[in-house]
Protein backbone atom coordinates (compact mmCIF):
# COMPACT_ATOMS: atom_id res chain seq x y z
CA UNK A 1 0.00 0.00 0.00
CA UNK A 2 1.48 3.32 -1.05
CA UNK A 3 0.46 6.84 -0.05
CA UNK A 4 -1.28 7.40 -3.38
CA UNK A 5 -3.65 4.52 -2.58
CA UNK A 6 -4.88 6.14 0.65
CA UNK A 7 -8.12 8.07 1.03
CA UNK A 8 -8.39 11.80 1.59
CA UNK A 9 -9.51 11.31 5.19
CA UNK A 10 -6.63 8.93 5.92
CA UNK A 11 -4.16 11.44 4.52
CA UNK A 12 -5.68 14.28 6.53
CA UNK A 13 -5.13 12.22 9.69
CA UNK A 14 -1.51 11.58 8.75
CA UNK A 15 -1.01 15.31 8.12
CA UNK A 16 -2.54 16.11 11.50
CA UNK A 17 -0.07 13.77 13.17
CA UNK A 18 2.74 15.30 11.07
CA UNK A 19 3.69 11.75 10.03
CA UNK A 20 3.38 12.51 6.36
CA UNK A 21 3.78 15.75 4.40
CA UNK A 22 1.91 16.88 1.26
CA UNK A 23 5.02 16.69 -0.93
CA UNK A 24 5.43 13.02 0.09
CA UNK A 25 1.84 12.23 -0.96
CA UNK A 26 2.32 14.14 -4.19
CA UNK A 27 5.61 12.31 -4.87
CA UNK A 28 3.78 9.01 -4.46
CA UNK A 29 1.03 10.15 -6.86
CA UNK A 30 3.66 11.39 -9.33
CA UNK A 31 5.49 8.07 -9.16
CA UNK A 32 2.26 6.20 -9.92
CA UNK A 33 1.57 8.54 -12.83
CA UNK A 34 5.10 7.97 -14.12
CA UNK A 35 4.60 4.21 -13.95
CA UNK A 36 1.09 3.91 -15.39
CA UNK A 37 -0.21 6.98 -17.13
CA UNK A 38 1.20 6.07 -20.51
CA UNK A 39 -0.91 2.92 -20.64
CA UNK A 40 -3.91 4.25 -18.66
CA UNK A 41 -4.38 7.62 -20.41
CA UNK A 42 -6.42 9.30 -17.66
CA UNK A 43 -5.00 12.80 -18.10
CA UNK A 44 -5.10 15.34 -20.90
CA UNK A 45 -2.66 17.65 -19.14
CA UNK A 46 -0.47 17.42 -16.04
CA UNK A 47 0.88 20.32 -14.02
CA UNK A 48 3.06 18.59 -11.45
CA UNK A 49 5.64 21.35 -11.19
CA UNK A 50 3.07 23.87 -9.94
CA UNK A 51 1.55 21.20 -7.69
CA UNK A 52 4.94 20.43 -6.11
CA UNK A 53 5.53 24.13 -5.44
CA UNK A 54 2.11 24.33 -3.74
CA UNK A 55 2.85 21.09 -1.86
CA UNK A 56 6.09 22.50 -0.43
CA UNK A 57 4.19 25.54 0.83
CA UNK A 58 1.67 23.19 2.45
CA UNK A 59 4.59 21.22 3.99
CA UNK A 60 5.77 24.40 5.69
CA UNK A 61 2.31 25.17 7.03
CA UNK A 62 2.09 21.71 8.58
CA UNK A 63 5.62 21.78 9.99
CA UNK A 64 5.07 25.25 11.46
CA UNK A 65 1.78 24.14 13.00
CA UNK A 66 -0.16 26.83 11.14
CA UNK A 67 -3.93 26.54 10.65
CA UNK A 68 -4.69 24.32 7.66
CA UNK A 69 -7.37 24.52 4.97
CA UNK A 70 -9.87 21.66 4.74
CA UNK A 71 -8.18 20.40 1.57
CA UNK A 72 -4.67 21.51 2.45
CA UNK A 73 -2.00 19.61 0.51
CA UNK A 74 -4.47 17.17 -1.08
CA UNK A 75 -3.88 16.29 -4.77
CA UNK A 76 -6.95 16.85 -6.97
CA UNK A 77 -7.60 16.12 -10.64
CA UNK A 78 -10.11 18.19 -12.60
CA UNK A 79 -12.30 17.04 -15.46
CA UNK A 80 -11.30 19.06 -18.50
CA UNK A 81 -14.59 20.98 -18.60
CA UNK A 82 -13.83 22.91 -15.40
CA UNK A 83 -12.22 26.29 -16.05
CA UNK A 84 -9.13 27.38 -14.20
CA UNK A 85 -7.41 30.69 -14.92
CA UNK A 86 -4.39 30.21 -17.14
CA UNK A 87 -4.92 26.44 -17.69
CA UNK A 88 -5.95 25.24 -21.12
CA UNK A 89 -9.51 23.87 -20.92
CA UNK A 90 -10.58 21.85 -23.97
CA UNK A 91 -13.53 19.58 -22.97
CA UNK A 92 -11.52 17.02 -24.99
CA UNK A 93 -12.71 18.83 -28.12
CA UNK A 94 -10.73 20.15 -31.06
CA UNK A 95 -12.88 23.27 -31.08
CA UNK A 96 -11.53 24.40 -27.70
CA UNK A 97 -7.89 23.62 -28.47
CA UNK A 98 -5.77 26.44 -27.09
CA UNK A 99 -8.60 27.97 -25.01
CA UNK A 100 -7.12 29.40 -21.82
CA UNK A 101 -9.88 30.58 -19.46
CA UNK A 102 -9.53 34.05 -17.94
CA UNK A 103 -11.46 32.90 -14.84
CA UNK A 104 -11.75 29.97 -12.45
CA UNK A 105 -14.83 27.84 -11.77
CA UNK A 106 -16.33 28.53 -8.32
CA UNK A 107 -16.01 24.88 -7.24
CA UNK A 108 -12.33 24.87 -8.26
CA UNK A 109 -11.70 28.22 -6.54
CA UNK A 110 -13.20 26.85 -3.34
CA UNK A 111 -10.79 23.90 -3.46
CA UNK A 112 -7.82 26.20 -4.12
CA UNK A 113 -8.90 28.49 -1.28
CA UNK A 114 -8.83 25.46 1.03
CA UNK A 115 -5.32 24.50 0.01
CA UNK A 116 -5.93 21.80 -2.64
CA UNK A 117 -3.17 20.94 -5.11
CA UNK A 118 -4.51 20.75 -8.68
CA UNK A 119 -2.29 18.25 -10.46
CA UNK A 120 -3.91 17.96 -13.85
CA UNK A 121 -6.89 17.81 -16.17
CA UNK A 122 -8.58 14.54 -16.98
CA UNK A 123 -9.85 12.98 -20.18
CA UNK A 124 -13.58 12.91 -20.95
CA UNK A 125 -16.05 12.38 -23.74
CA UNK A 126 -16.07 15.50 -25.90
CA UNK A 127 -18.24 18.13 -24.14
CA UNK A 128 -19.26 15.34 -21.70
CA UNK A 129 -21.37 13.62 -24.37
CA UNK A 130 -20.83 9.90 -24.03
CA UNK A 131 -20.59 7.05 -21.56
CA UNK A 132 -17.17 5.52 -22.28
CA UNK A 133 -14.67 8.42 -22.74
CA UNK A 134 -14.12 6.98 -26.23
CA UNK A 135 -15.62 10.16 -27.70
CA UNK A 136 -12.64 12.22 -26.53
CA UNK A 137 -11.03 13.93 -29.51
CA UNK A 138 -7.66 13.42 -27.83
CA UNK A 139 -7.31 9.78 -26.76
CA UNK A 140 -8.91 6.72 -25.20
CA UNK A 141 -8.69 6.08 -21.45
CA UNK A 142 -8.45 2.46 -20.28
CA UNK A 143 -10.26 0.89 -17.36
CA UNK A 144 -7.61 0.51 -14.62
CA UNK A 145 -8.98 -2.95 -13.73
CA UNK A 146 -8.85 -4.28 -17.28
CA UNK A 147 -7.20 -2.43 -20.19
CA UNK A 148 -9.59 -4.11 -22.63
CA UNK A 149 -12.55 -2.34 -21.04
CA UNK A 150 -13.78 1.27 -21.02
CA UNK A 151 -13.57 3.37 -17.83
CA UNK A 152 -17.12 4.62 -18.39
CA UNK A 153 -17.90 8.23 -19.06
CA UNK A 154 -18.05 10.99 -19.54
CA UNK A 155 -15.86 11.59 -16.45
CA UNK A 156 -13.83 8.47 -17.33
CA UNK A 157 -10.44 10.14 -16.87
CA UNK A 158 -11.33 11.37 -13.37
CA UNK A 159 -12.66 7.96 -12.27
CA UNK A 160 -9.71 6.05 -13.75
CA UNK A 161 -7.18 8.44 -12.15
CA UNK A 162 -8.75 8.02 -8.68
CA UNK A 163 -8.96 4.22 -8.99
CA UNK A 164 -5.37 3.90 -10.19
CA UNK A 165 -3.89 6.16 -7.50
CA UNK A 166 -2.96 8.81 -10.05
CA UNK A 167 -4.69 11.35 -7.80
CA UNK A 168 -6.29 11.23 -4.36
CA UNK A 169 -9.61 12.76 -5.43
CA UNK A 170 -11.13 14.27 -8.56
CA UNK A 171 -14.00 16.44 -9.67
CA UNK A 172 -16.33 15.30 -12.42
CA UNK A 173 -19.62 16.52 -13.85
CA UNK A 174 -22.87 14.61 -14.28
CA UNK A 175 -25.53 15.40 -16.90
CA UNK A 176 -26.94 11.90 -17.46
CA UNK A 177 -24.75 9.71 -15.27
CA UNK A 178 -21.28 11.00 -16.07
CA UNK A 179 -20.01 10.84 -12.46
CA UNK A 180 -21.84 7.74 -11.24
CA UNK A 181 -21.42 5.40 -14.22
CA UNK A 182 -17.61 5.84 -14.55
CA UNK A 183 -17.32 5.61 -10.74
CA UNK A 184 -19.14 2.26 -10.95
CA UNK A 185 -17.00 1.05 -13.87
CA UNK A 186 -13.74 2.00 -12.13
CA UNK A 187 -14.66 0.73 -8.65
CA UNK A 188 -14.70 4.12 -6.91
CA UNK A 189 -17.33 6.26 -5.18
CA UNK A 190 -18.91 9.15 -7.09
CA UNK A 191 -21.58 11.63 -6.02
CA UNK A 192 -23.88 13.75 -8.16
CA UNK A 193 -25.34 16.44 -5.89
CA UNK A 194 -28.83 17.96 -6.02
CA UNK A 195 -29.13 20.33 -8.97
CA UNK A 196 -28.27 23.81 -7.71
CA UNK A 197 -26.20 22.71 -4.70
CA UNK A 198 -22.79 23.19 -6.34
CA UNK A 199 -22.25 26.29 -8.48
CA UNK A 200 -21.94 25.62 -12.21
CA UNK A 201 -20.01 28.87 -12.75
CA UNK A 202 -16.96 27.96 -14.81
CA UNK A 203 -18.27 24.53 -15.81
CA UNK A 204 -18.47 24.45 -19.60
CA UNK A 205 -22.15 23.91 -20.43
CA UNK A 206 -23.48 20.76 -22.05
CA UNK A 207 -27.14 20.71 -20.92
CA UNK A 208 -27.56 23.49 -18.39
CA UNK A 209 -30.71 22.21 -16.67
CA UNK A 210 -28.96 18.91 -15.83
CA UNK A 211 -25.21 19.64 -15.46
CA UNK A 212 -23.88 19.33 -11.93
CA UNK A 213 -20.33 19.13 -10.52
CA UNK A 214 -19.47 16.46 -7.96
CA UNK A 215 -16.67 14.46 -6.35
CA UNK A 216 -15.16 11.16 -7.46
CA UNK A 217 -13.23 9.60 -4.59
CA UNK A 218 -12.22 6.35 -2.94
CA UNK A 219 -15.07 6.23 -0.45
CA UNK A 220 -18.22 7.95 0.79
CA UNK A 221 -16.41 9.75 3.61
CA UNK A 222 -14.11 11.41 1.05
CA UNK A 223 -17.12 12.41 -1.06
CA UNK A 224 -18.68 14.00 2.04
CA UNK A 225 -15.52 16.01 2.71
CA UNK A 226 -15.21 17.23 -0.88
CA UNK A 227 -18.93 18.05 -1.14
CA UNK A 228 -18.68 20.15 2.01
CA UNK A 229 -15.77 22.00 0.40
CA UNK A 230 -17.49 22.82 -2.92
CA UNK A 231 -21.21 23.21 -2.07
CA UNK A 232 -22.97 26.48 -1.40
CA UNK A 233 -24.81 29.43 -2.90
CA UNK A 234 -22.98 31.38 -5.60
CA UNK A 235 -24.35 34.66 -7.00
CA UNK A 236 -22.43 33.93 -10.21
CA UNK A 237 -24.75 30.97 -11.01
CA UNK A 238 -28.41 31.99 -11.36
CA UNK A 239 -29.52 28.39 -10.72
CA UNK A 240 -27.45 28.08 -7.57
CA UNK A 241 -29.73 27.54 -4.59
CA UNK A 242 -29.64 29.50 -1.39
CA UNK A 243 -29.14 26.79 1.21
CA UNK A 244 -30.03 27.11 4.87
CA UNK A 245 -26.48 27.09 6.17
CA UNK A 246 -23.30 25.34 5.30
CA UNK A 247 -23.90 21.64 5.90
CA UNK A 248 -21.26 19.35 7.34
CA UNK A 249 -21.91 16.21 5.31
CA UNK A 250 -19.51 14.19 7.48
CA UNK A 251 -21.62 14.63 10.63
CA UNK A 252 -24.36 12.11 9.88
CA UNK A 253 -22.08 9.40 8.47
CA UNK A 254 -21.97 7.31 11.64
CA UNK A 255 -25.74 7.21 12.14
CA UNK A 256 -27.21 3.70 12.31
CA UNK A 257 -29.40 2.50 9.46
CA UNK A 258 -32.06 1.28 11.92
CA UNK A 259 -35.23 3.16 11.12
CA UNK A 260 -34.17 3.95 7.56
CA UNK A 261 -36.44 2.77 4.77
CA UNK A 262 -34.88 1.92 1.43
CA UNK A 263 -36.92 1.39 -1.71
CA UNK A 264 -36.11 -1.01 -4.55
CA UNK A 265 -37.87 0.08 -7.75
CA UNK A 266 -38.80 -3.05 -9.70
CA UNK A 267 -38.38 -1.25 -13.05
CA UNK A 268 -34.62 -1.10 -12.38
CA UNK A 269 -34.37 -4.86 -12.04
CA UNK A 270 -36.01 -5.84 -15.34
CA UNK A 271 -34.72 -7.68 -18.37
CA UNK A 272 -32.15 -4.99 -19.24
CA UNK A 273 -30.19 -5.89 -16.14
CA UNK A 274 -27.22 -8.26 -16.45
CA UNK A 275 -27.82 -11.37 -14.30
CA UNK A 276 -24.46 -11.18 -12.52
CA UNK A 277 -24.92 -7.47 -11.75
CA UNK A 278 -28.37 -8.27 -10.35
CA UNK A 279 -26.95 -10.98 -8.08
CA UNK A 280 -24.31 -8.57 -6.76
CA UNK A 281 -26.78 -5.72 -6.16
CA UNK A 282 -29.19 -8.04 -4.35
CA UNK A 283 -26.30 -9.17 -2.15
CA UNK A 284 -25.57 -5.54 -1.31
CA UNK A 285 -29.24 -4.93 -0.53
CA UNK A 286 -29.19 -7.88 1.87
CA UNK A 287 -26.28 -6.28 3.63
CA UNK A 288 -28.20 -3.00 3.97
CA UNK A 289 -31.03 -5.01 5.53
CA UNK A 290 -28.59 -6.62 7.97
CA UNK A 291 -27.44 -3.12 8.92
CA UNK A 292 -31.00 -2.43 10.03
CA UNK A 293 -32.57 -0.75 7.01
CA UNK A 294 -36.11 -1.73 6.12
CA UNK A 295 -36.24 -2.75 2.46
CA UNK A 296 -39.47 -2.17 0.54
CA UNK A 297 -40.31 -2.79 -3.08
CA UNK A 298 -41.75 0.10 -5.03
CA UNK A 299 -42.61 1.06 -8.55
CA UNK A 300 -41.36 3.95 -10.68
CA UNK A 301 -43.51 3.23 -13.70
CA UNK A 302 -42.21 6.02 -15.90
CA UNK A 303 -38.56 4.95 -15.64
CA UNK A 304 -38.47 3.54 -19.16
CA UNK A 305 -39.31 6.98 -20.56
CA UNK A 306 -36.46 8.75 -18.79
CA UNK A 307 -33.80 7.85 -21.34
CA UNK A 308 -35.61 9.05 -24.48
CA UNK A 309 -36.88 12.18 -22.67
CA UNK A 310 -33.42 13.07 -21.43
CA UNK A 311 -31.84 12.33 -24.82
CA UNK A 312 -34.16 14.89 -26.43
CA UNK A 313 -33.94 17.57 -23.74
CA UNK A 314 -30.18 17.37 -23.23
CA UNK A 315 -29.58 17.42 -26.99
CA UNK A 316 -31.89 20.42 -27.37
CA UNK A 317 -30.04 22.26 -24.62
CA UNK A 318 -26.70 21.26 -26.14
CA UNK A 319 -27.65 22.57 -29.57
CA UNK A 320 -28.27 25.90 -27.89
CA UNK A 321 -25.26 25.83 -25.50
CA UNK A 322 -22.84 24.90 -28.24
CA UNK A 323 -24.04 27.62 -30.61
CA UNK A 324 -21.44 29.86 -28.97
CA UNK A 325 -18.56 28.07 -30.70
CA UNK A 326 -18.18 30.28 -33.73
CA UNK A 327 -14.40 30.72 -33.91
CA UNK A 328 -14.63 34.45 -33.27
CA UNK A 329 -14.15 35.02 -29.54
CA UNK A 330 -12.31 31.88 -28.45
CA UNK A 331 -11.46 28.38 -29.53
CA UNK A 332 -10.24 27.00 -32.79
CA UNK A 333 -11.16 28.90 -35.95
CA UNK A 334 -11.24 27.85 -39.59
CA UNK A 335 -8.31 29.16 -41.62
CA UNK A 336 -10.47 30.83 -44.26
CA UNK A 337 -12.22 33.90 -42.86
CA UNK A 338 -13.94 34.85 -46.12
CA UNK A 339 -17.72 34.63 -45.99
CA UNK A 340 -19.30 34.60 -42.48
CA UNK A 341 -21.59 31.58 -42.92
CA UNK A 342 -18.84 29.53 -44.54
CA UNK A 343 -16.43 30.51 -41.78
CA UNK A 344 -18.88 29.42 -39.06
CA UNK A 345 -19.67 26.18 -40.86
CA UNK A 346 -16.01 25.30 -41.45
CA UNK A 347 -15.02 26.18 -37.89
CA UNK A 348 -17.77 23.99 -36.42
CA UNK A 349 -17.50 21.13 -38.88
CA UNK A 350 -13.74 20.82 -38.28
CA UNK A 351 -14.02 21.45 -34.55
CA UNK A 352 -16.75 19.08 -33.33
CA UNK A 353 -16.58 15.27 -33.27
CA UNK A 354 -19.31 12.96 -34.60
CA UNK A 355 -21.20 12.41 -31.32
CA UNK A 356 -21.38 16.15 -30.60
CA UNK A 357 -22.58 16.86 -34.14
CA UNK A 358 -25.25 14.17 -33.85
CA UNK A 359 -26.61 15.68 -30.64
CA UNK A 360 -26.57 19.25 -31.98
CA UNK A 361 -28.56 18.11 -35.02
CA UNK A 362 -30.98 16.05 -32.92
CA UNK A 363 -31.48 18.95 -30.52
CA UNK A 364 -32.06 21.48 -33.28
CA UNK A 365 -34.47 19.05 -34.96
CA UNK A 366 -36.43 18.51 -31.72
CA UNK A 367 -36.71 22.28 -31.22
CA UNK A 368 -37.64 23.14 -34.80
CA UNK A 369 -41.07 24.30 -35.92
CA UNK A 370 -43.38 21.34 -36.46
CA UNK A 371 -41.36 19.08 -34.12
CA UNK A 372 -41.21 21.15 -30.96
CA UNK A 373 -44.52 19.95 -29.44
CA UNK A 374 -44.02 16.36 -30.48
CA UNK A 375 -40.48 15.99 -29.15
CA UNK A 376 -39.14 18.75 -26.92
CA UNK A 377 -42.34 19.74 -25.16
CA UNK A 378 -43.50 16.14 -24.79
CA UNK A 379 -40.18 15.24 -23.19
CA UNK A 380 -40.42 18.20 -20.78
CA UNK A 381 -43.95 17.12 -19.77
CA UNK A 382 -42.71 13.62 -19.07
CA UNK A 383 -39.88 15.15 -17.09
CA UNK A 384 -42.51 16.79 -14.86
CA UNK A 385 -44.25 13.44 -14.35
CA UNK A 386 -40.97 11.65 -13.55
CA UNK A 387 -40.19 14.33 -10.96
CA UNK A 388 -43.64 13.82 -9.39
CA UNK A 389 -43.16 10.06 -9.34
CA UNK A 390 -39.92 10.42 -7.38
CA UNK A 391 -41.58 12.95 -5.07
CA UNK A 392 -44.29 10.44 -4.22
CA UNK A 393 -41.75 7.66 -3.70
CA UNK A 394 -39.77 9.78 -1.26
CA UNK A 395 -42.87 10.21 0.90
CA UNK A 396 -42.50 6.51 1.75
CA UNK A 397 -38.74 5.88 1.64
CA UNK A 398 -35.54 7.64 2.74
CA UNK A 399 -33.54 6.43 -0.24
CA UNK A 400 -33.82 4.34 -3.37
CA UNK A 401 -31.26 1.70 -4.27
CA UNK A 402 -30.63 0.47 -7.82
CA UNK A 403 -27.77 -0.83 -9.95
CA UNK A 404 -25.70 2.11 -11.27
CA UNK A 405 -25.36 0.58 -14.74
CA UNK A 406 -27.16 -2.39 -16.33
CA UNK A 407 -23.90 -4.17 -17.20
CA UNK A 408 -20.29 -4.41 -16.04
CA UNK A 409 -17.83 -2.17 -17.94
CA UNK A 410 -17.96 -3.12 -21.61
CA UNK A 411 -15.06 -3.63 -23.99
CA UNK A 412 -13.41 -0.71 -25.80
CA UNK A 413 -14.97 -0.26 -29.22
CA UNK A 414 -17.97 -2.49 -28.44
CA UNK A 415 -20.60 0.25 -28.44
CA UNK A 416 -18.91 2.89 -30.53
CA UNK A 417 -20.81 2.12 -33.73
CA UNK A 418 -24.28 2.43 -32.20
CA UNK A 419 -25.10 5.71 -30.41
CA UNK A 420 -28.18 4.21 -28.75
CA UNK A 421 -26.33 1.20 -27.35
CA UNK A 422 -23.86 3.56 -25.71
CA UNK A 423 -26.65 5.68 -24.31
CA UNK A 424 -28.36 2.64 -22.77
CA UNK A 425 -25.50 2.51 -20.30
CA UNK A 426 -27.17 5.52 -18.61
CA UNK A 427 -30.53 3.73 -18.27
CA UNK A 428 -30.49 3.77 -14.45
CA UNK A 429 -28.61 7.02 -13.88
CA UNK A 430 -30.54 9.40 -16.11
CA UNK A 431 -33.93 9.56 -14.27
CA UNK A 432 -32.13 11.23 -11.36
CA UNK A 433 -30.90 14.06 -13.60
CA UNK A 434 -34.40 14.68 -14.94
CA UNK A 435 -35.64 15.10 -11.36
CA UNK A 436 -32.59 17.07 -10.18
CA UNK A 437 -32.00 14.62 -7.30
CA UNK A 438 -28.76 13.64 -5.55
CA UNK A 439 -27.38 10.14 -6.12
CA UNK A 440 -24.12 8.32 -5.64
CA UNK A 441 -22.47 5.11 -6.75
CA UNK A 442 -20.54 2.80 -4.41
CA UNK A 443 -18.50 -0.26 -5.41
CA UNK A 444 -20.28 -3.46 -4.36
CA UNK A 445 -18.62 -6.36 -6.18
CA UNK A 446 -16.85 -7.65 -9.26
CA UNK A 447 -17.83 -9.55 -12.40
CA UNK A 448 -14.83 -11.30 -13.94
CA UNK A 449 -12.49 -8.86 -12.23
CA UNK A 450 -14.42 -5.76 -13.34
CA UNK A 451 -16.16 -3.56 -10.74
CA UNK A 452 -19.91 -3.18 -10.26
CA UNK A 453 -21.55 -0.17 -8.60
CA UNK A 454 -24.71 0.28 -6.55
CA UNK A 455 -26.62 3.54 -6.93
CA UNK A 456 -28.19 5.22 -3.90
CA UNK A 457 -30.68 7.97 -4.73
CA UNK A 458 -31.95 10.57 -2.26
CA UNK A 459 -34.67 13.21 -2.17
CA UNK A 460 -33.76 16.84 -2.87
CA UNK A 461 -30.82 17.93 -0.63
CA UNK A 462 -30.71 14.52 1.06
CA UNK A 463 -26.97 14.14 0.35
CA UNK A 464 -26.35 13.50 4.05
CA UNK A 465 -28.80 10.56 3.98
CA UNK A 466 -27.30 8.80 0.96
CA UNK A 467 -23.76 9.42 2.20
CA UNK A 468 -24.74 7.91 5.55
CA UNK A 469 -26.12 4.77 3.87
CA UNK A 470 -23.05 4.49 1.62
CA UNK A 471 -20.67 4.95 4.56
CA UNK A 472 -22.45 2.36 6.72
CA UNK A 473 -22.31 -0.07 3.79
CA UNK A 474 -18.60 0.62 3.33
CA UNK A 475 -17.97 -0.03 7.01
CA UNK A 476 -19.03 -3.66 6.56
CA UNK A 477 -17.56 -4.22 3.10
CA UNK A 478 -14.12 -3.79 1.56
CA UNK A 479 -14.90 -3.44 -2.17
CA UNK A 480 -14.02 0.26 -1.95
CA UNK A 481 -10.62 -0.66 -0.51
CA UNK A 482 -9.69 -2.90 -3.43
CA UNK A 483 -7.13 -1.26 -5.72
CA UNK A 484 -6.39 -2.30 -9.29
CA UNK A 485 -2.67 -1.63 -8.89
CA UNK A 486 -1.31 -4.29 -6.56
CA UNK A 487 -3.48 -3.21 -3.64
CA UNK A 488 -5.97 -5.04 -1.45
CA UNK A 489 -8.70 -7.31 -2.72
CA UNK A 490 -12.26 -6.34 -2.03
CA UNK A 491 -14.96 -8.33 -0.32
CA UNK A 492 -17.43 -8.52 2.45
CA UNK A 493 -16.11 -8.34 6.00
CA UNK B 1 -42.04 9.13 -38.34
CA UNK B 2 -38.85 9.20 -40.33
CA UNK B 3 -36.53 11.90 -41.54
CA UNK B 4 -35.19 12.53 -45.04
CA UNK B 5 -31.71 13.56 -46.16
CA UNK B 6 -33.19 16.84 -47.31
CA UNK B 7 -34.67 17.59 -43.87
CA UNK B 8 -31.42 16.85 -42.08
CA UNK B 9 -29.48 18.95 -44.54
CA UNK B 10 -31.74 21.89 -43.66
CA UNK B 11 -31.24 21.37 -39.92
CA UNK B 12 -27.48 21.05 -40.46
CA UNK B 13 -27.46 24.35 -42.27
CA UNK B 14 -29.28 26.01 -39.36
CA UNK B 15 -26.67 24.84 -36.87
CA UNK B 16 -23.79 25.57 -39.25
CA UNK B 17 -22.53 22.05 -39.76
CA UNK B 18 -21.58 20.48 -43.08
CA UNK B 19 -21.85 16.79 -43.94
CA UNK B 20 -20.64 14.88 -46.95
CA UNK B 21 -23.14 12.74 -48.88
CA UNK B 22 -21.80 9.60 -47.19
CA UNK B 23 -21.88 11.13 -43.73
CA UNK B 24 -25.43 12.32 -44.27
CA UNK B 25 -26.58 8.87 -45.37
CA UNK B 26 -25.17 7.34 -42.16
CA UNK B 27 -26.69 10.15 -40.09
CA UNK B 28 -30.16 9.59 -41.57
CA UNK B 29 -29.98 5.92 -40.61
CA UNK B 30 -28.88 6.71 -37.05
CA UNK B 31 -31.43 9.47 -36.81
CA UNK B 32 -34.31 7.24 -37.77
CA UNK B 33 -33.30 4.69 -35.17
CA UNK B 34 -33.13 7.50 -32.58
CA UNK B 35 -36.57 8.83 -33.61
CA UNK B 36 -37.97 5.33 -33.30
CA UNK B 37 -36.46 5.08 -29.84
CA UNK B 38 -37.89 8.41 -28.64
CA UNK B 39 -41.29 7.66 -30.21
CA UNK B 40 -42.11 5.52 -27.16
CA UNK B 41 -42.80 8.82 -25.34
CA UNK B 42 -46.09 8.95 -27.23
CA UNK B 43 -47.36 6.12 -25.04
CA UNK B 44 -47.54 8.49 -22.06
CA UNK B 45 -50.67 10.59 -21.66
CA UNK B 46 -49.45 14.11 -20.91
CA UNK B 47 -52.75 15.93 -21.31
CA UNK B 48 -52.74 18.96 -19.05
CA UNK B 49 -49.25 18.25 -17.69
CA UNK B 50 -47.13 21.40 -17.49
CA UNK B 51 -43.71 20.99 -19.08
CA UNK B 52 -40.65 21.41 -16.86
CA UNK B 53 -39.12 24.69 -17.93
CA UNK B 54 -36.06 24.79 -15.73
CA UNK B 55 -34.00 22.66 -13.40
CA UNK B 56 -34.85 24.35 -10.10
CA UNK B 57 -38.00 25.67 -8.50
CA UNK B 58 -36.82 29.25 -8.06
CA UNK B 59 -38.46 32.36 -9.42
CA UNK B 60 -36.59 35.11 -11.21
CA UNK B 61 -33.70 36.28 -9.12
CA UNK B 62 -33.10 40.01 -9.13
CA UNK B 63 -30.06 41.97 -8.06
CA UNK B 64 -29.46 45.69 -7.75
CA UNK B 65 -28.40 47.27 -11.05
CA UNK B 66 -24.97 48.31 -9.87
CA UNK B 67 -21.71 48.69 -11.73
CA UNK B 68 -19.36 45.93 -10.68
CA UNK B 69 -15.85 45.06 -11.76
CA UNK B 70 -15.81 42.81 -14.82
CA UNK B 71 -13.19 40.99 -16.85
CA UNK B 72 -10.58 43.45 -18.18
CA UNK B 73 -10.91 43.93 -21.94
CA UNK B 74 -7.44 42.54 -22.62
CA UNK B 75 -8.37 39.34 -20.78
CA UNK B 76 -11.68 39.01 -22.62
CA UNK B 77 -9.92 39.37 -25.98
CA UNK B 78 -7.00 37.09 -25.17
CA UNK B 79 -8.50 33.95 -26.73
CA UNK B 80 -9.66 35.52 -29.98
CA UNK B 81 -7.94 34.64 -33.23
CA UNK B 82 -8.18 38.19 -34.59
CA UNK B 83 -8.27 41.40 -32.53
CA UNK B 84 -8.04 45.03 -33.61
CA UNK B 85 -8.24 48.27 -31.60
CA UNK B 86 -9.54 46.48 -28.52
CA UNK B 87 -12.30 44.64 -30.40
CA UNK B 88 -12.97 41.21 -31.92
CA UNK B 89 -12.46 41.10 -35.68
CA UNK B 90 -15.35 39.35 -37.45
CA UNK B 91 -15.73 38.42 -41.10
CA UNK B 92 -17.41 41.14 -43.16
CA UNK B 93 -21.20 40.79 -43.43
CA UNK B 94 -22.03 43.89 -45.47
CA UNK B 95 -20.61 45.31 -48.67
Amino acid sequence: MELCDLTLHEIKELFAEKEVLPSMVLASVAKRIQAQEESLGAYLALDLEAAFAAARAADHRIQAGKPLGEMDGIPFALKDNLCQTGKETTCASRILQGFVPPYTATAVQKLLDQGALIIGRTNMDEFAMGASTEHSAEKKTKNPWDPQRVPGGSSGGSAAAVAAGETIVALGSDTDGSIRQPAAFCGVTGLKPTYGLVSRYGLVSFASSFDQIGPIAKDAEDCALVLKAIAGFDPLDSTSLRGEQQVDYTKGLEQSLHGRTIGLPREYFGEDLDAEVRRIIMGAVEQLAELGARIVELSLKLSEYALPASYLISSAEASSSLARYDGIRYGRAAADRGDLATFYTQTRTEGFGPEVKRRIILGAYALSAGHYEKYYQKAQQIRTLIGQEFEEAFRCVDAIVTPTAPTPPFKLGDRLADPLALYLSNLYTVPVNLAGLPALSVPCGFVQGAPVGMQIIGGPFAEATILNIAHQYQKVTTYHQARPCGGRKGGSR
Amino acid sequence: MSVSEQELRQVAELVRLAFSEDELRVLVGEFNRILQFVAKLNAVDTTGVPPTVQGVKVKNRFRPDQVRPSLPRTEALKNAVAVKDGSFVVPQIME
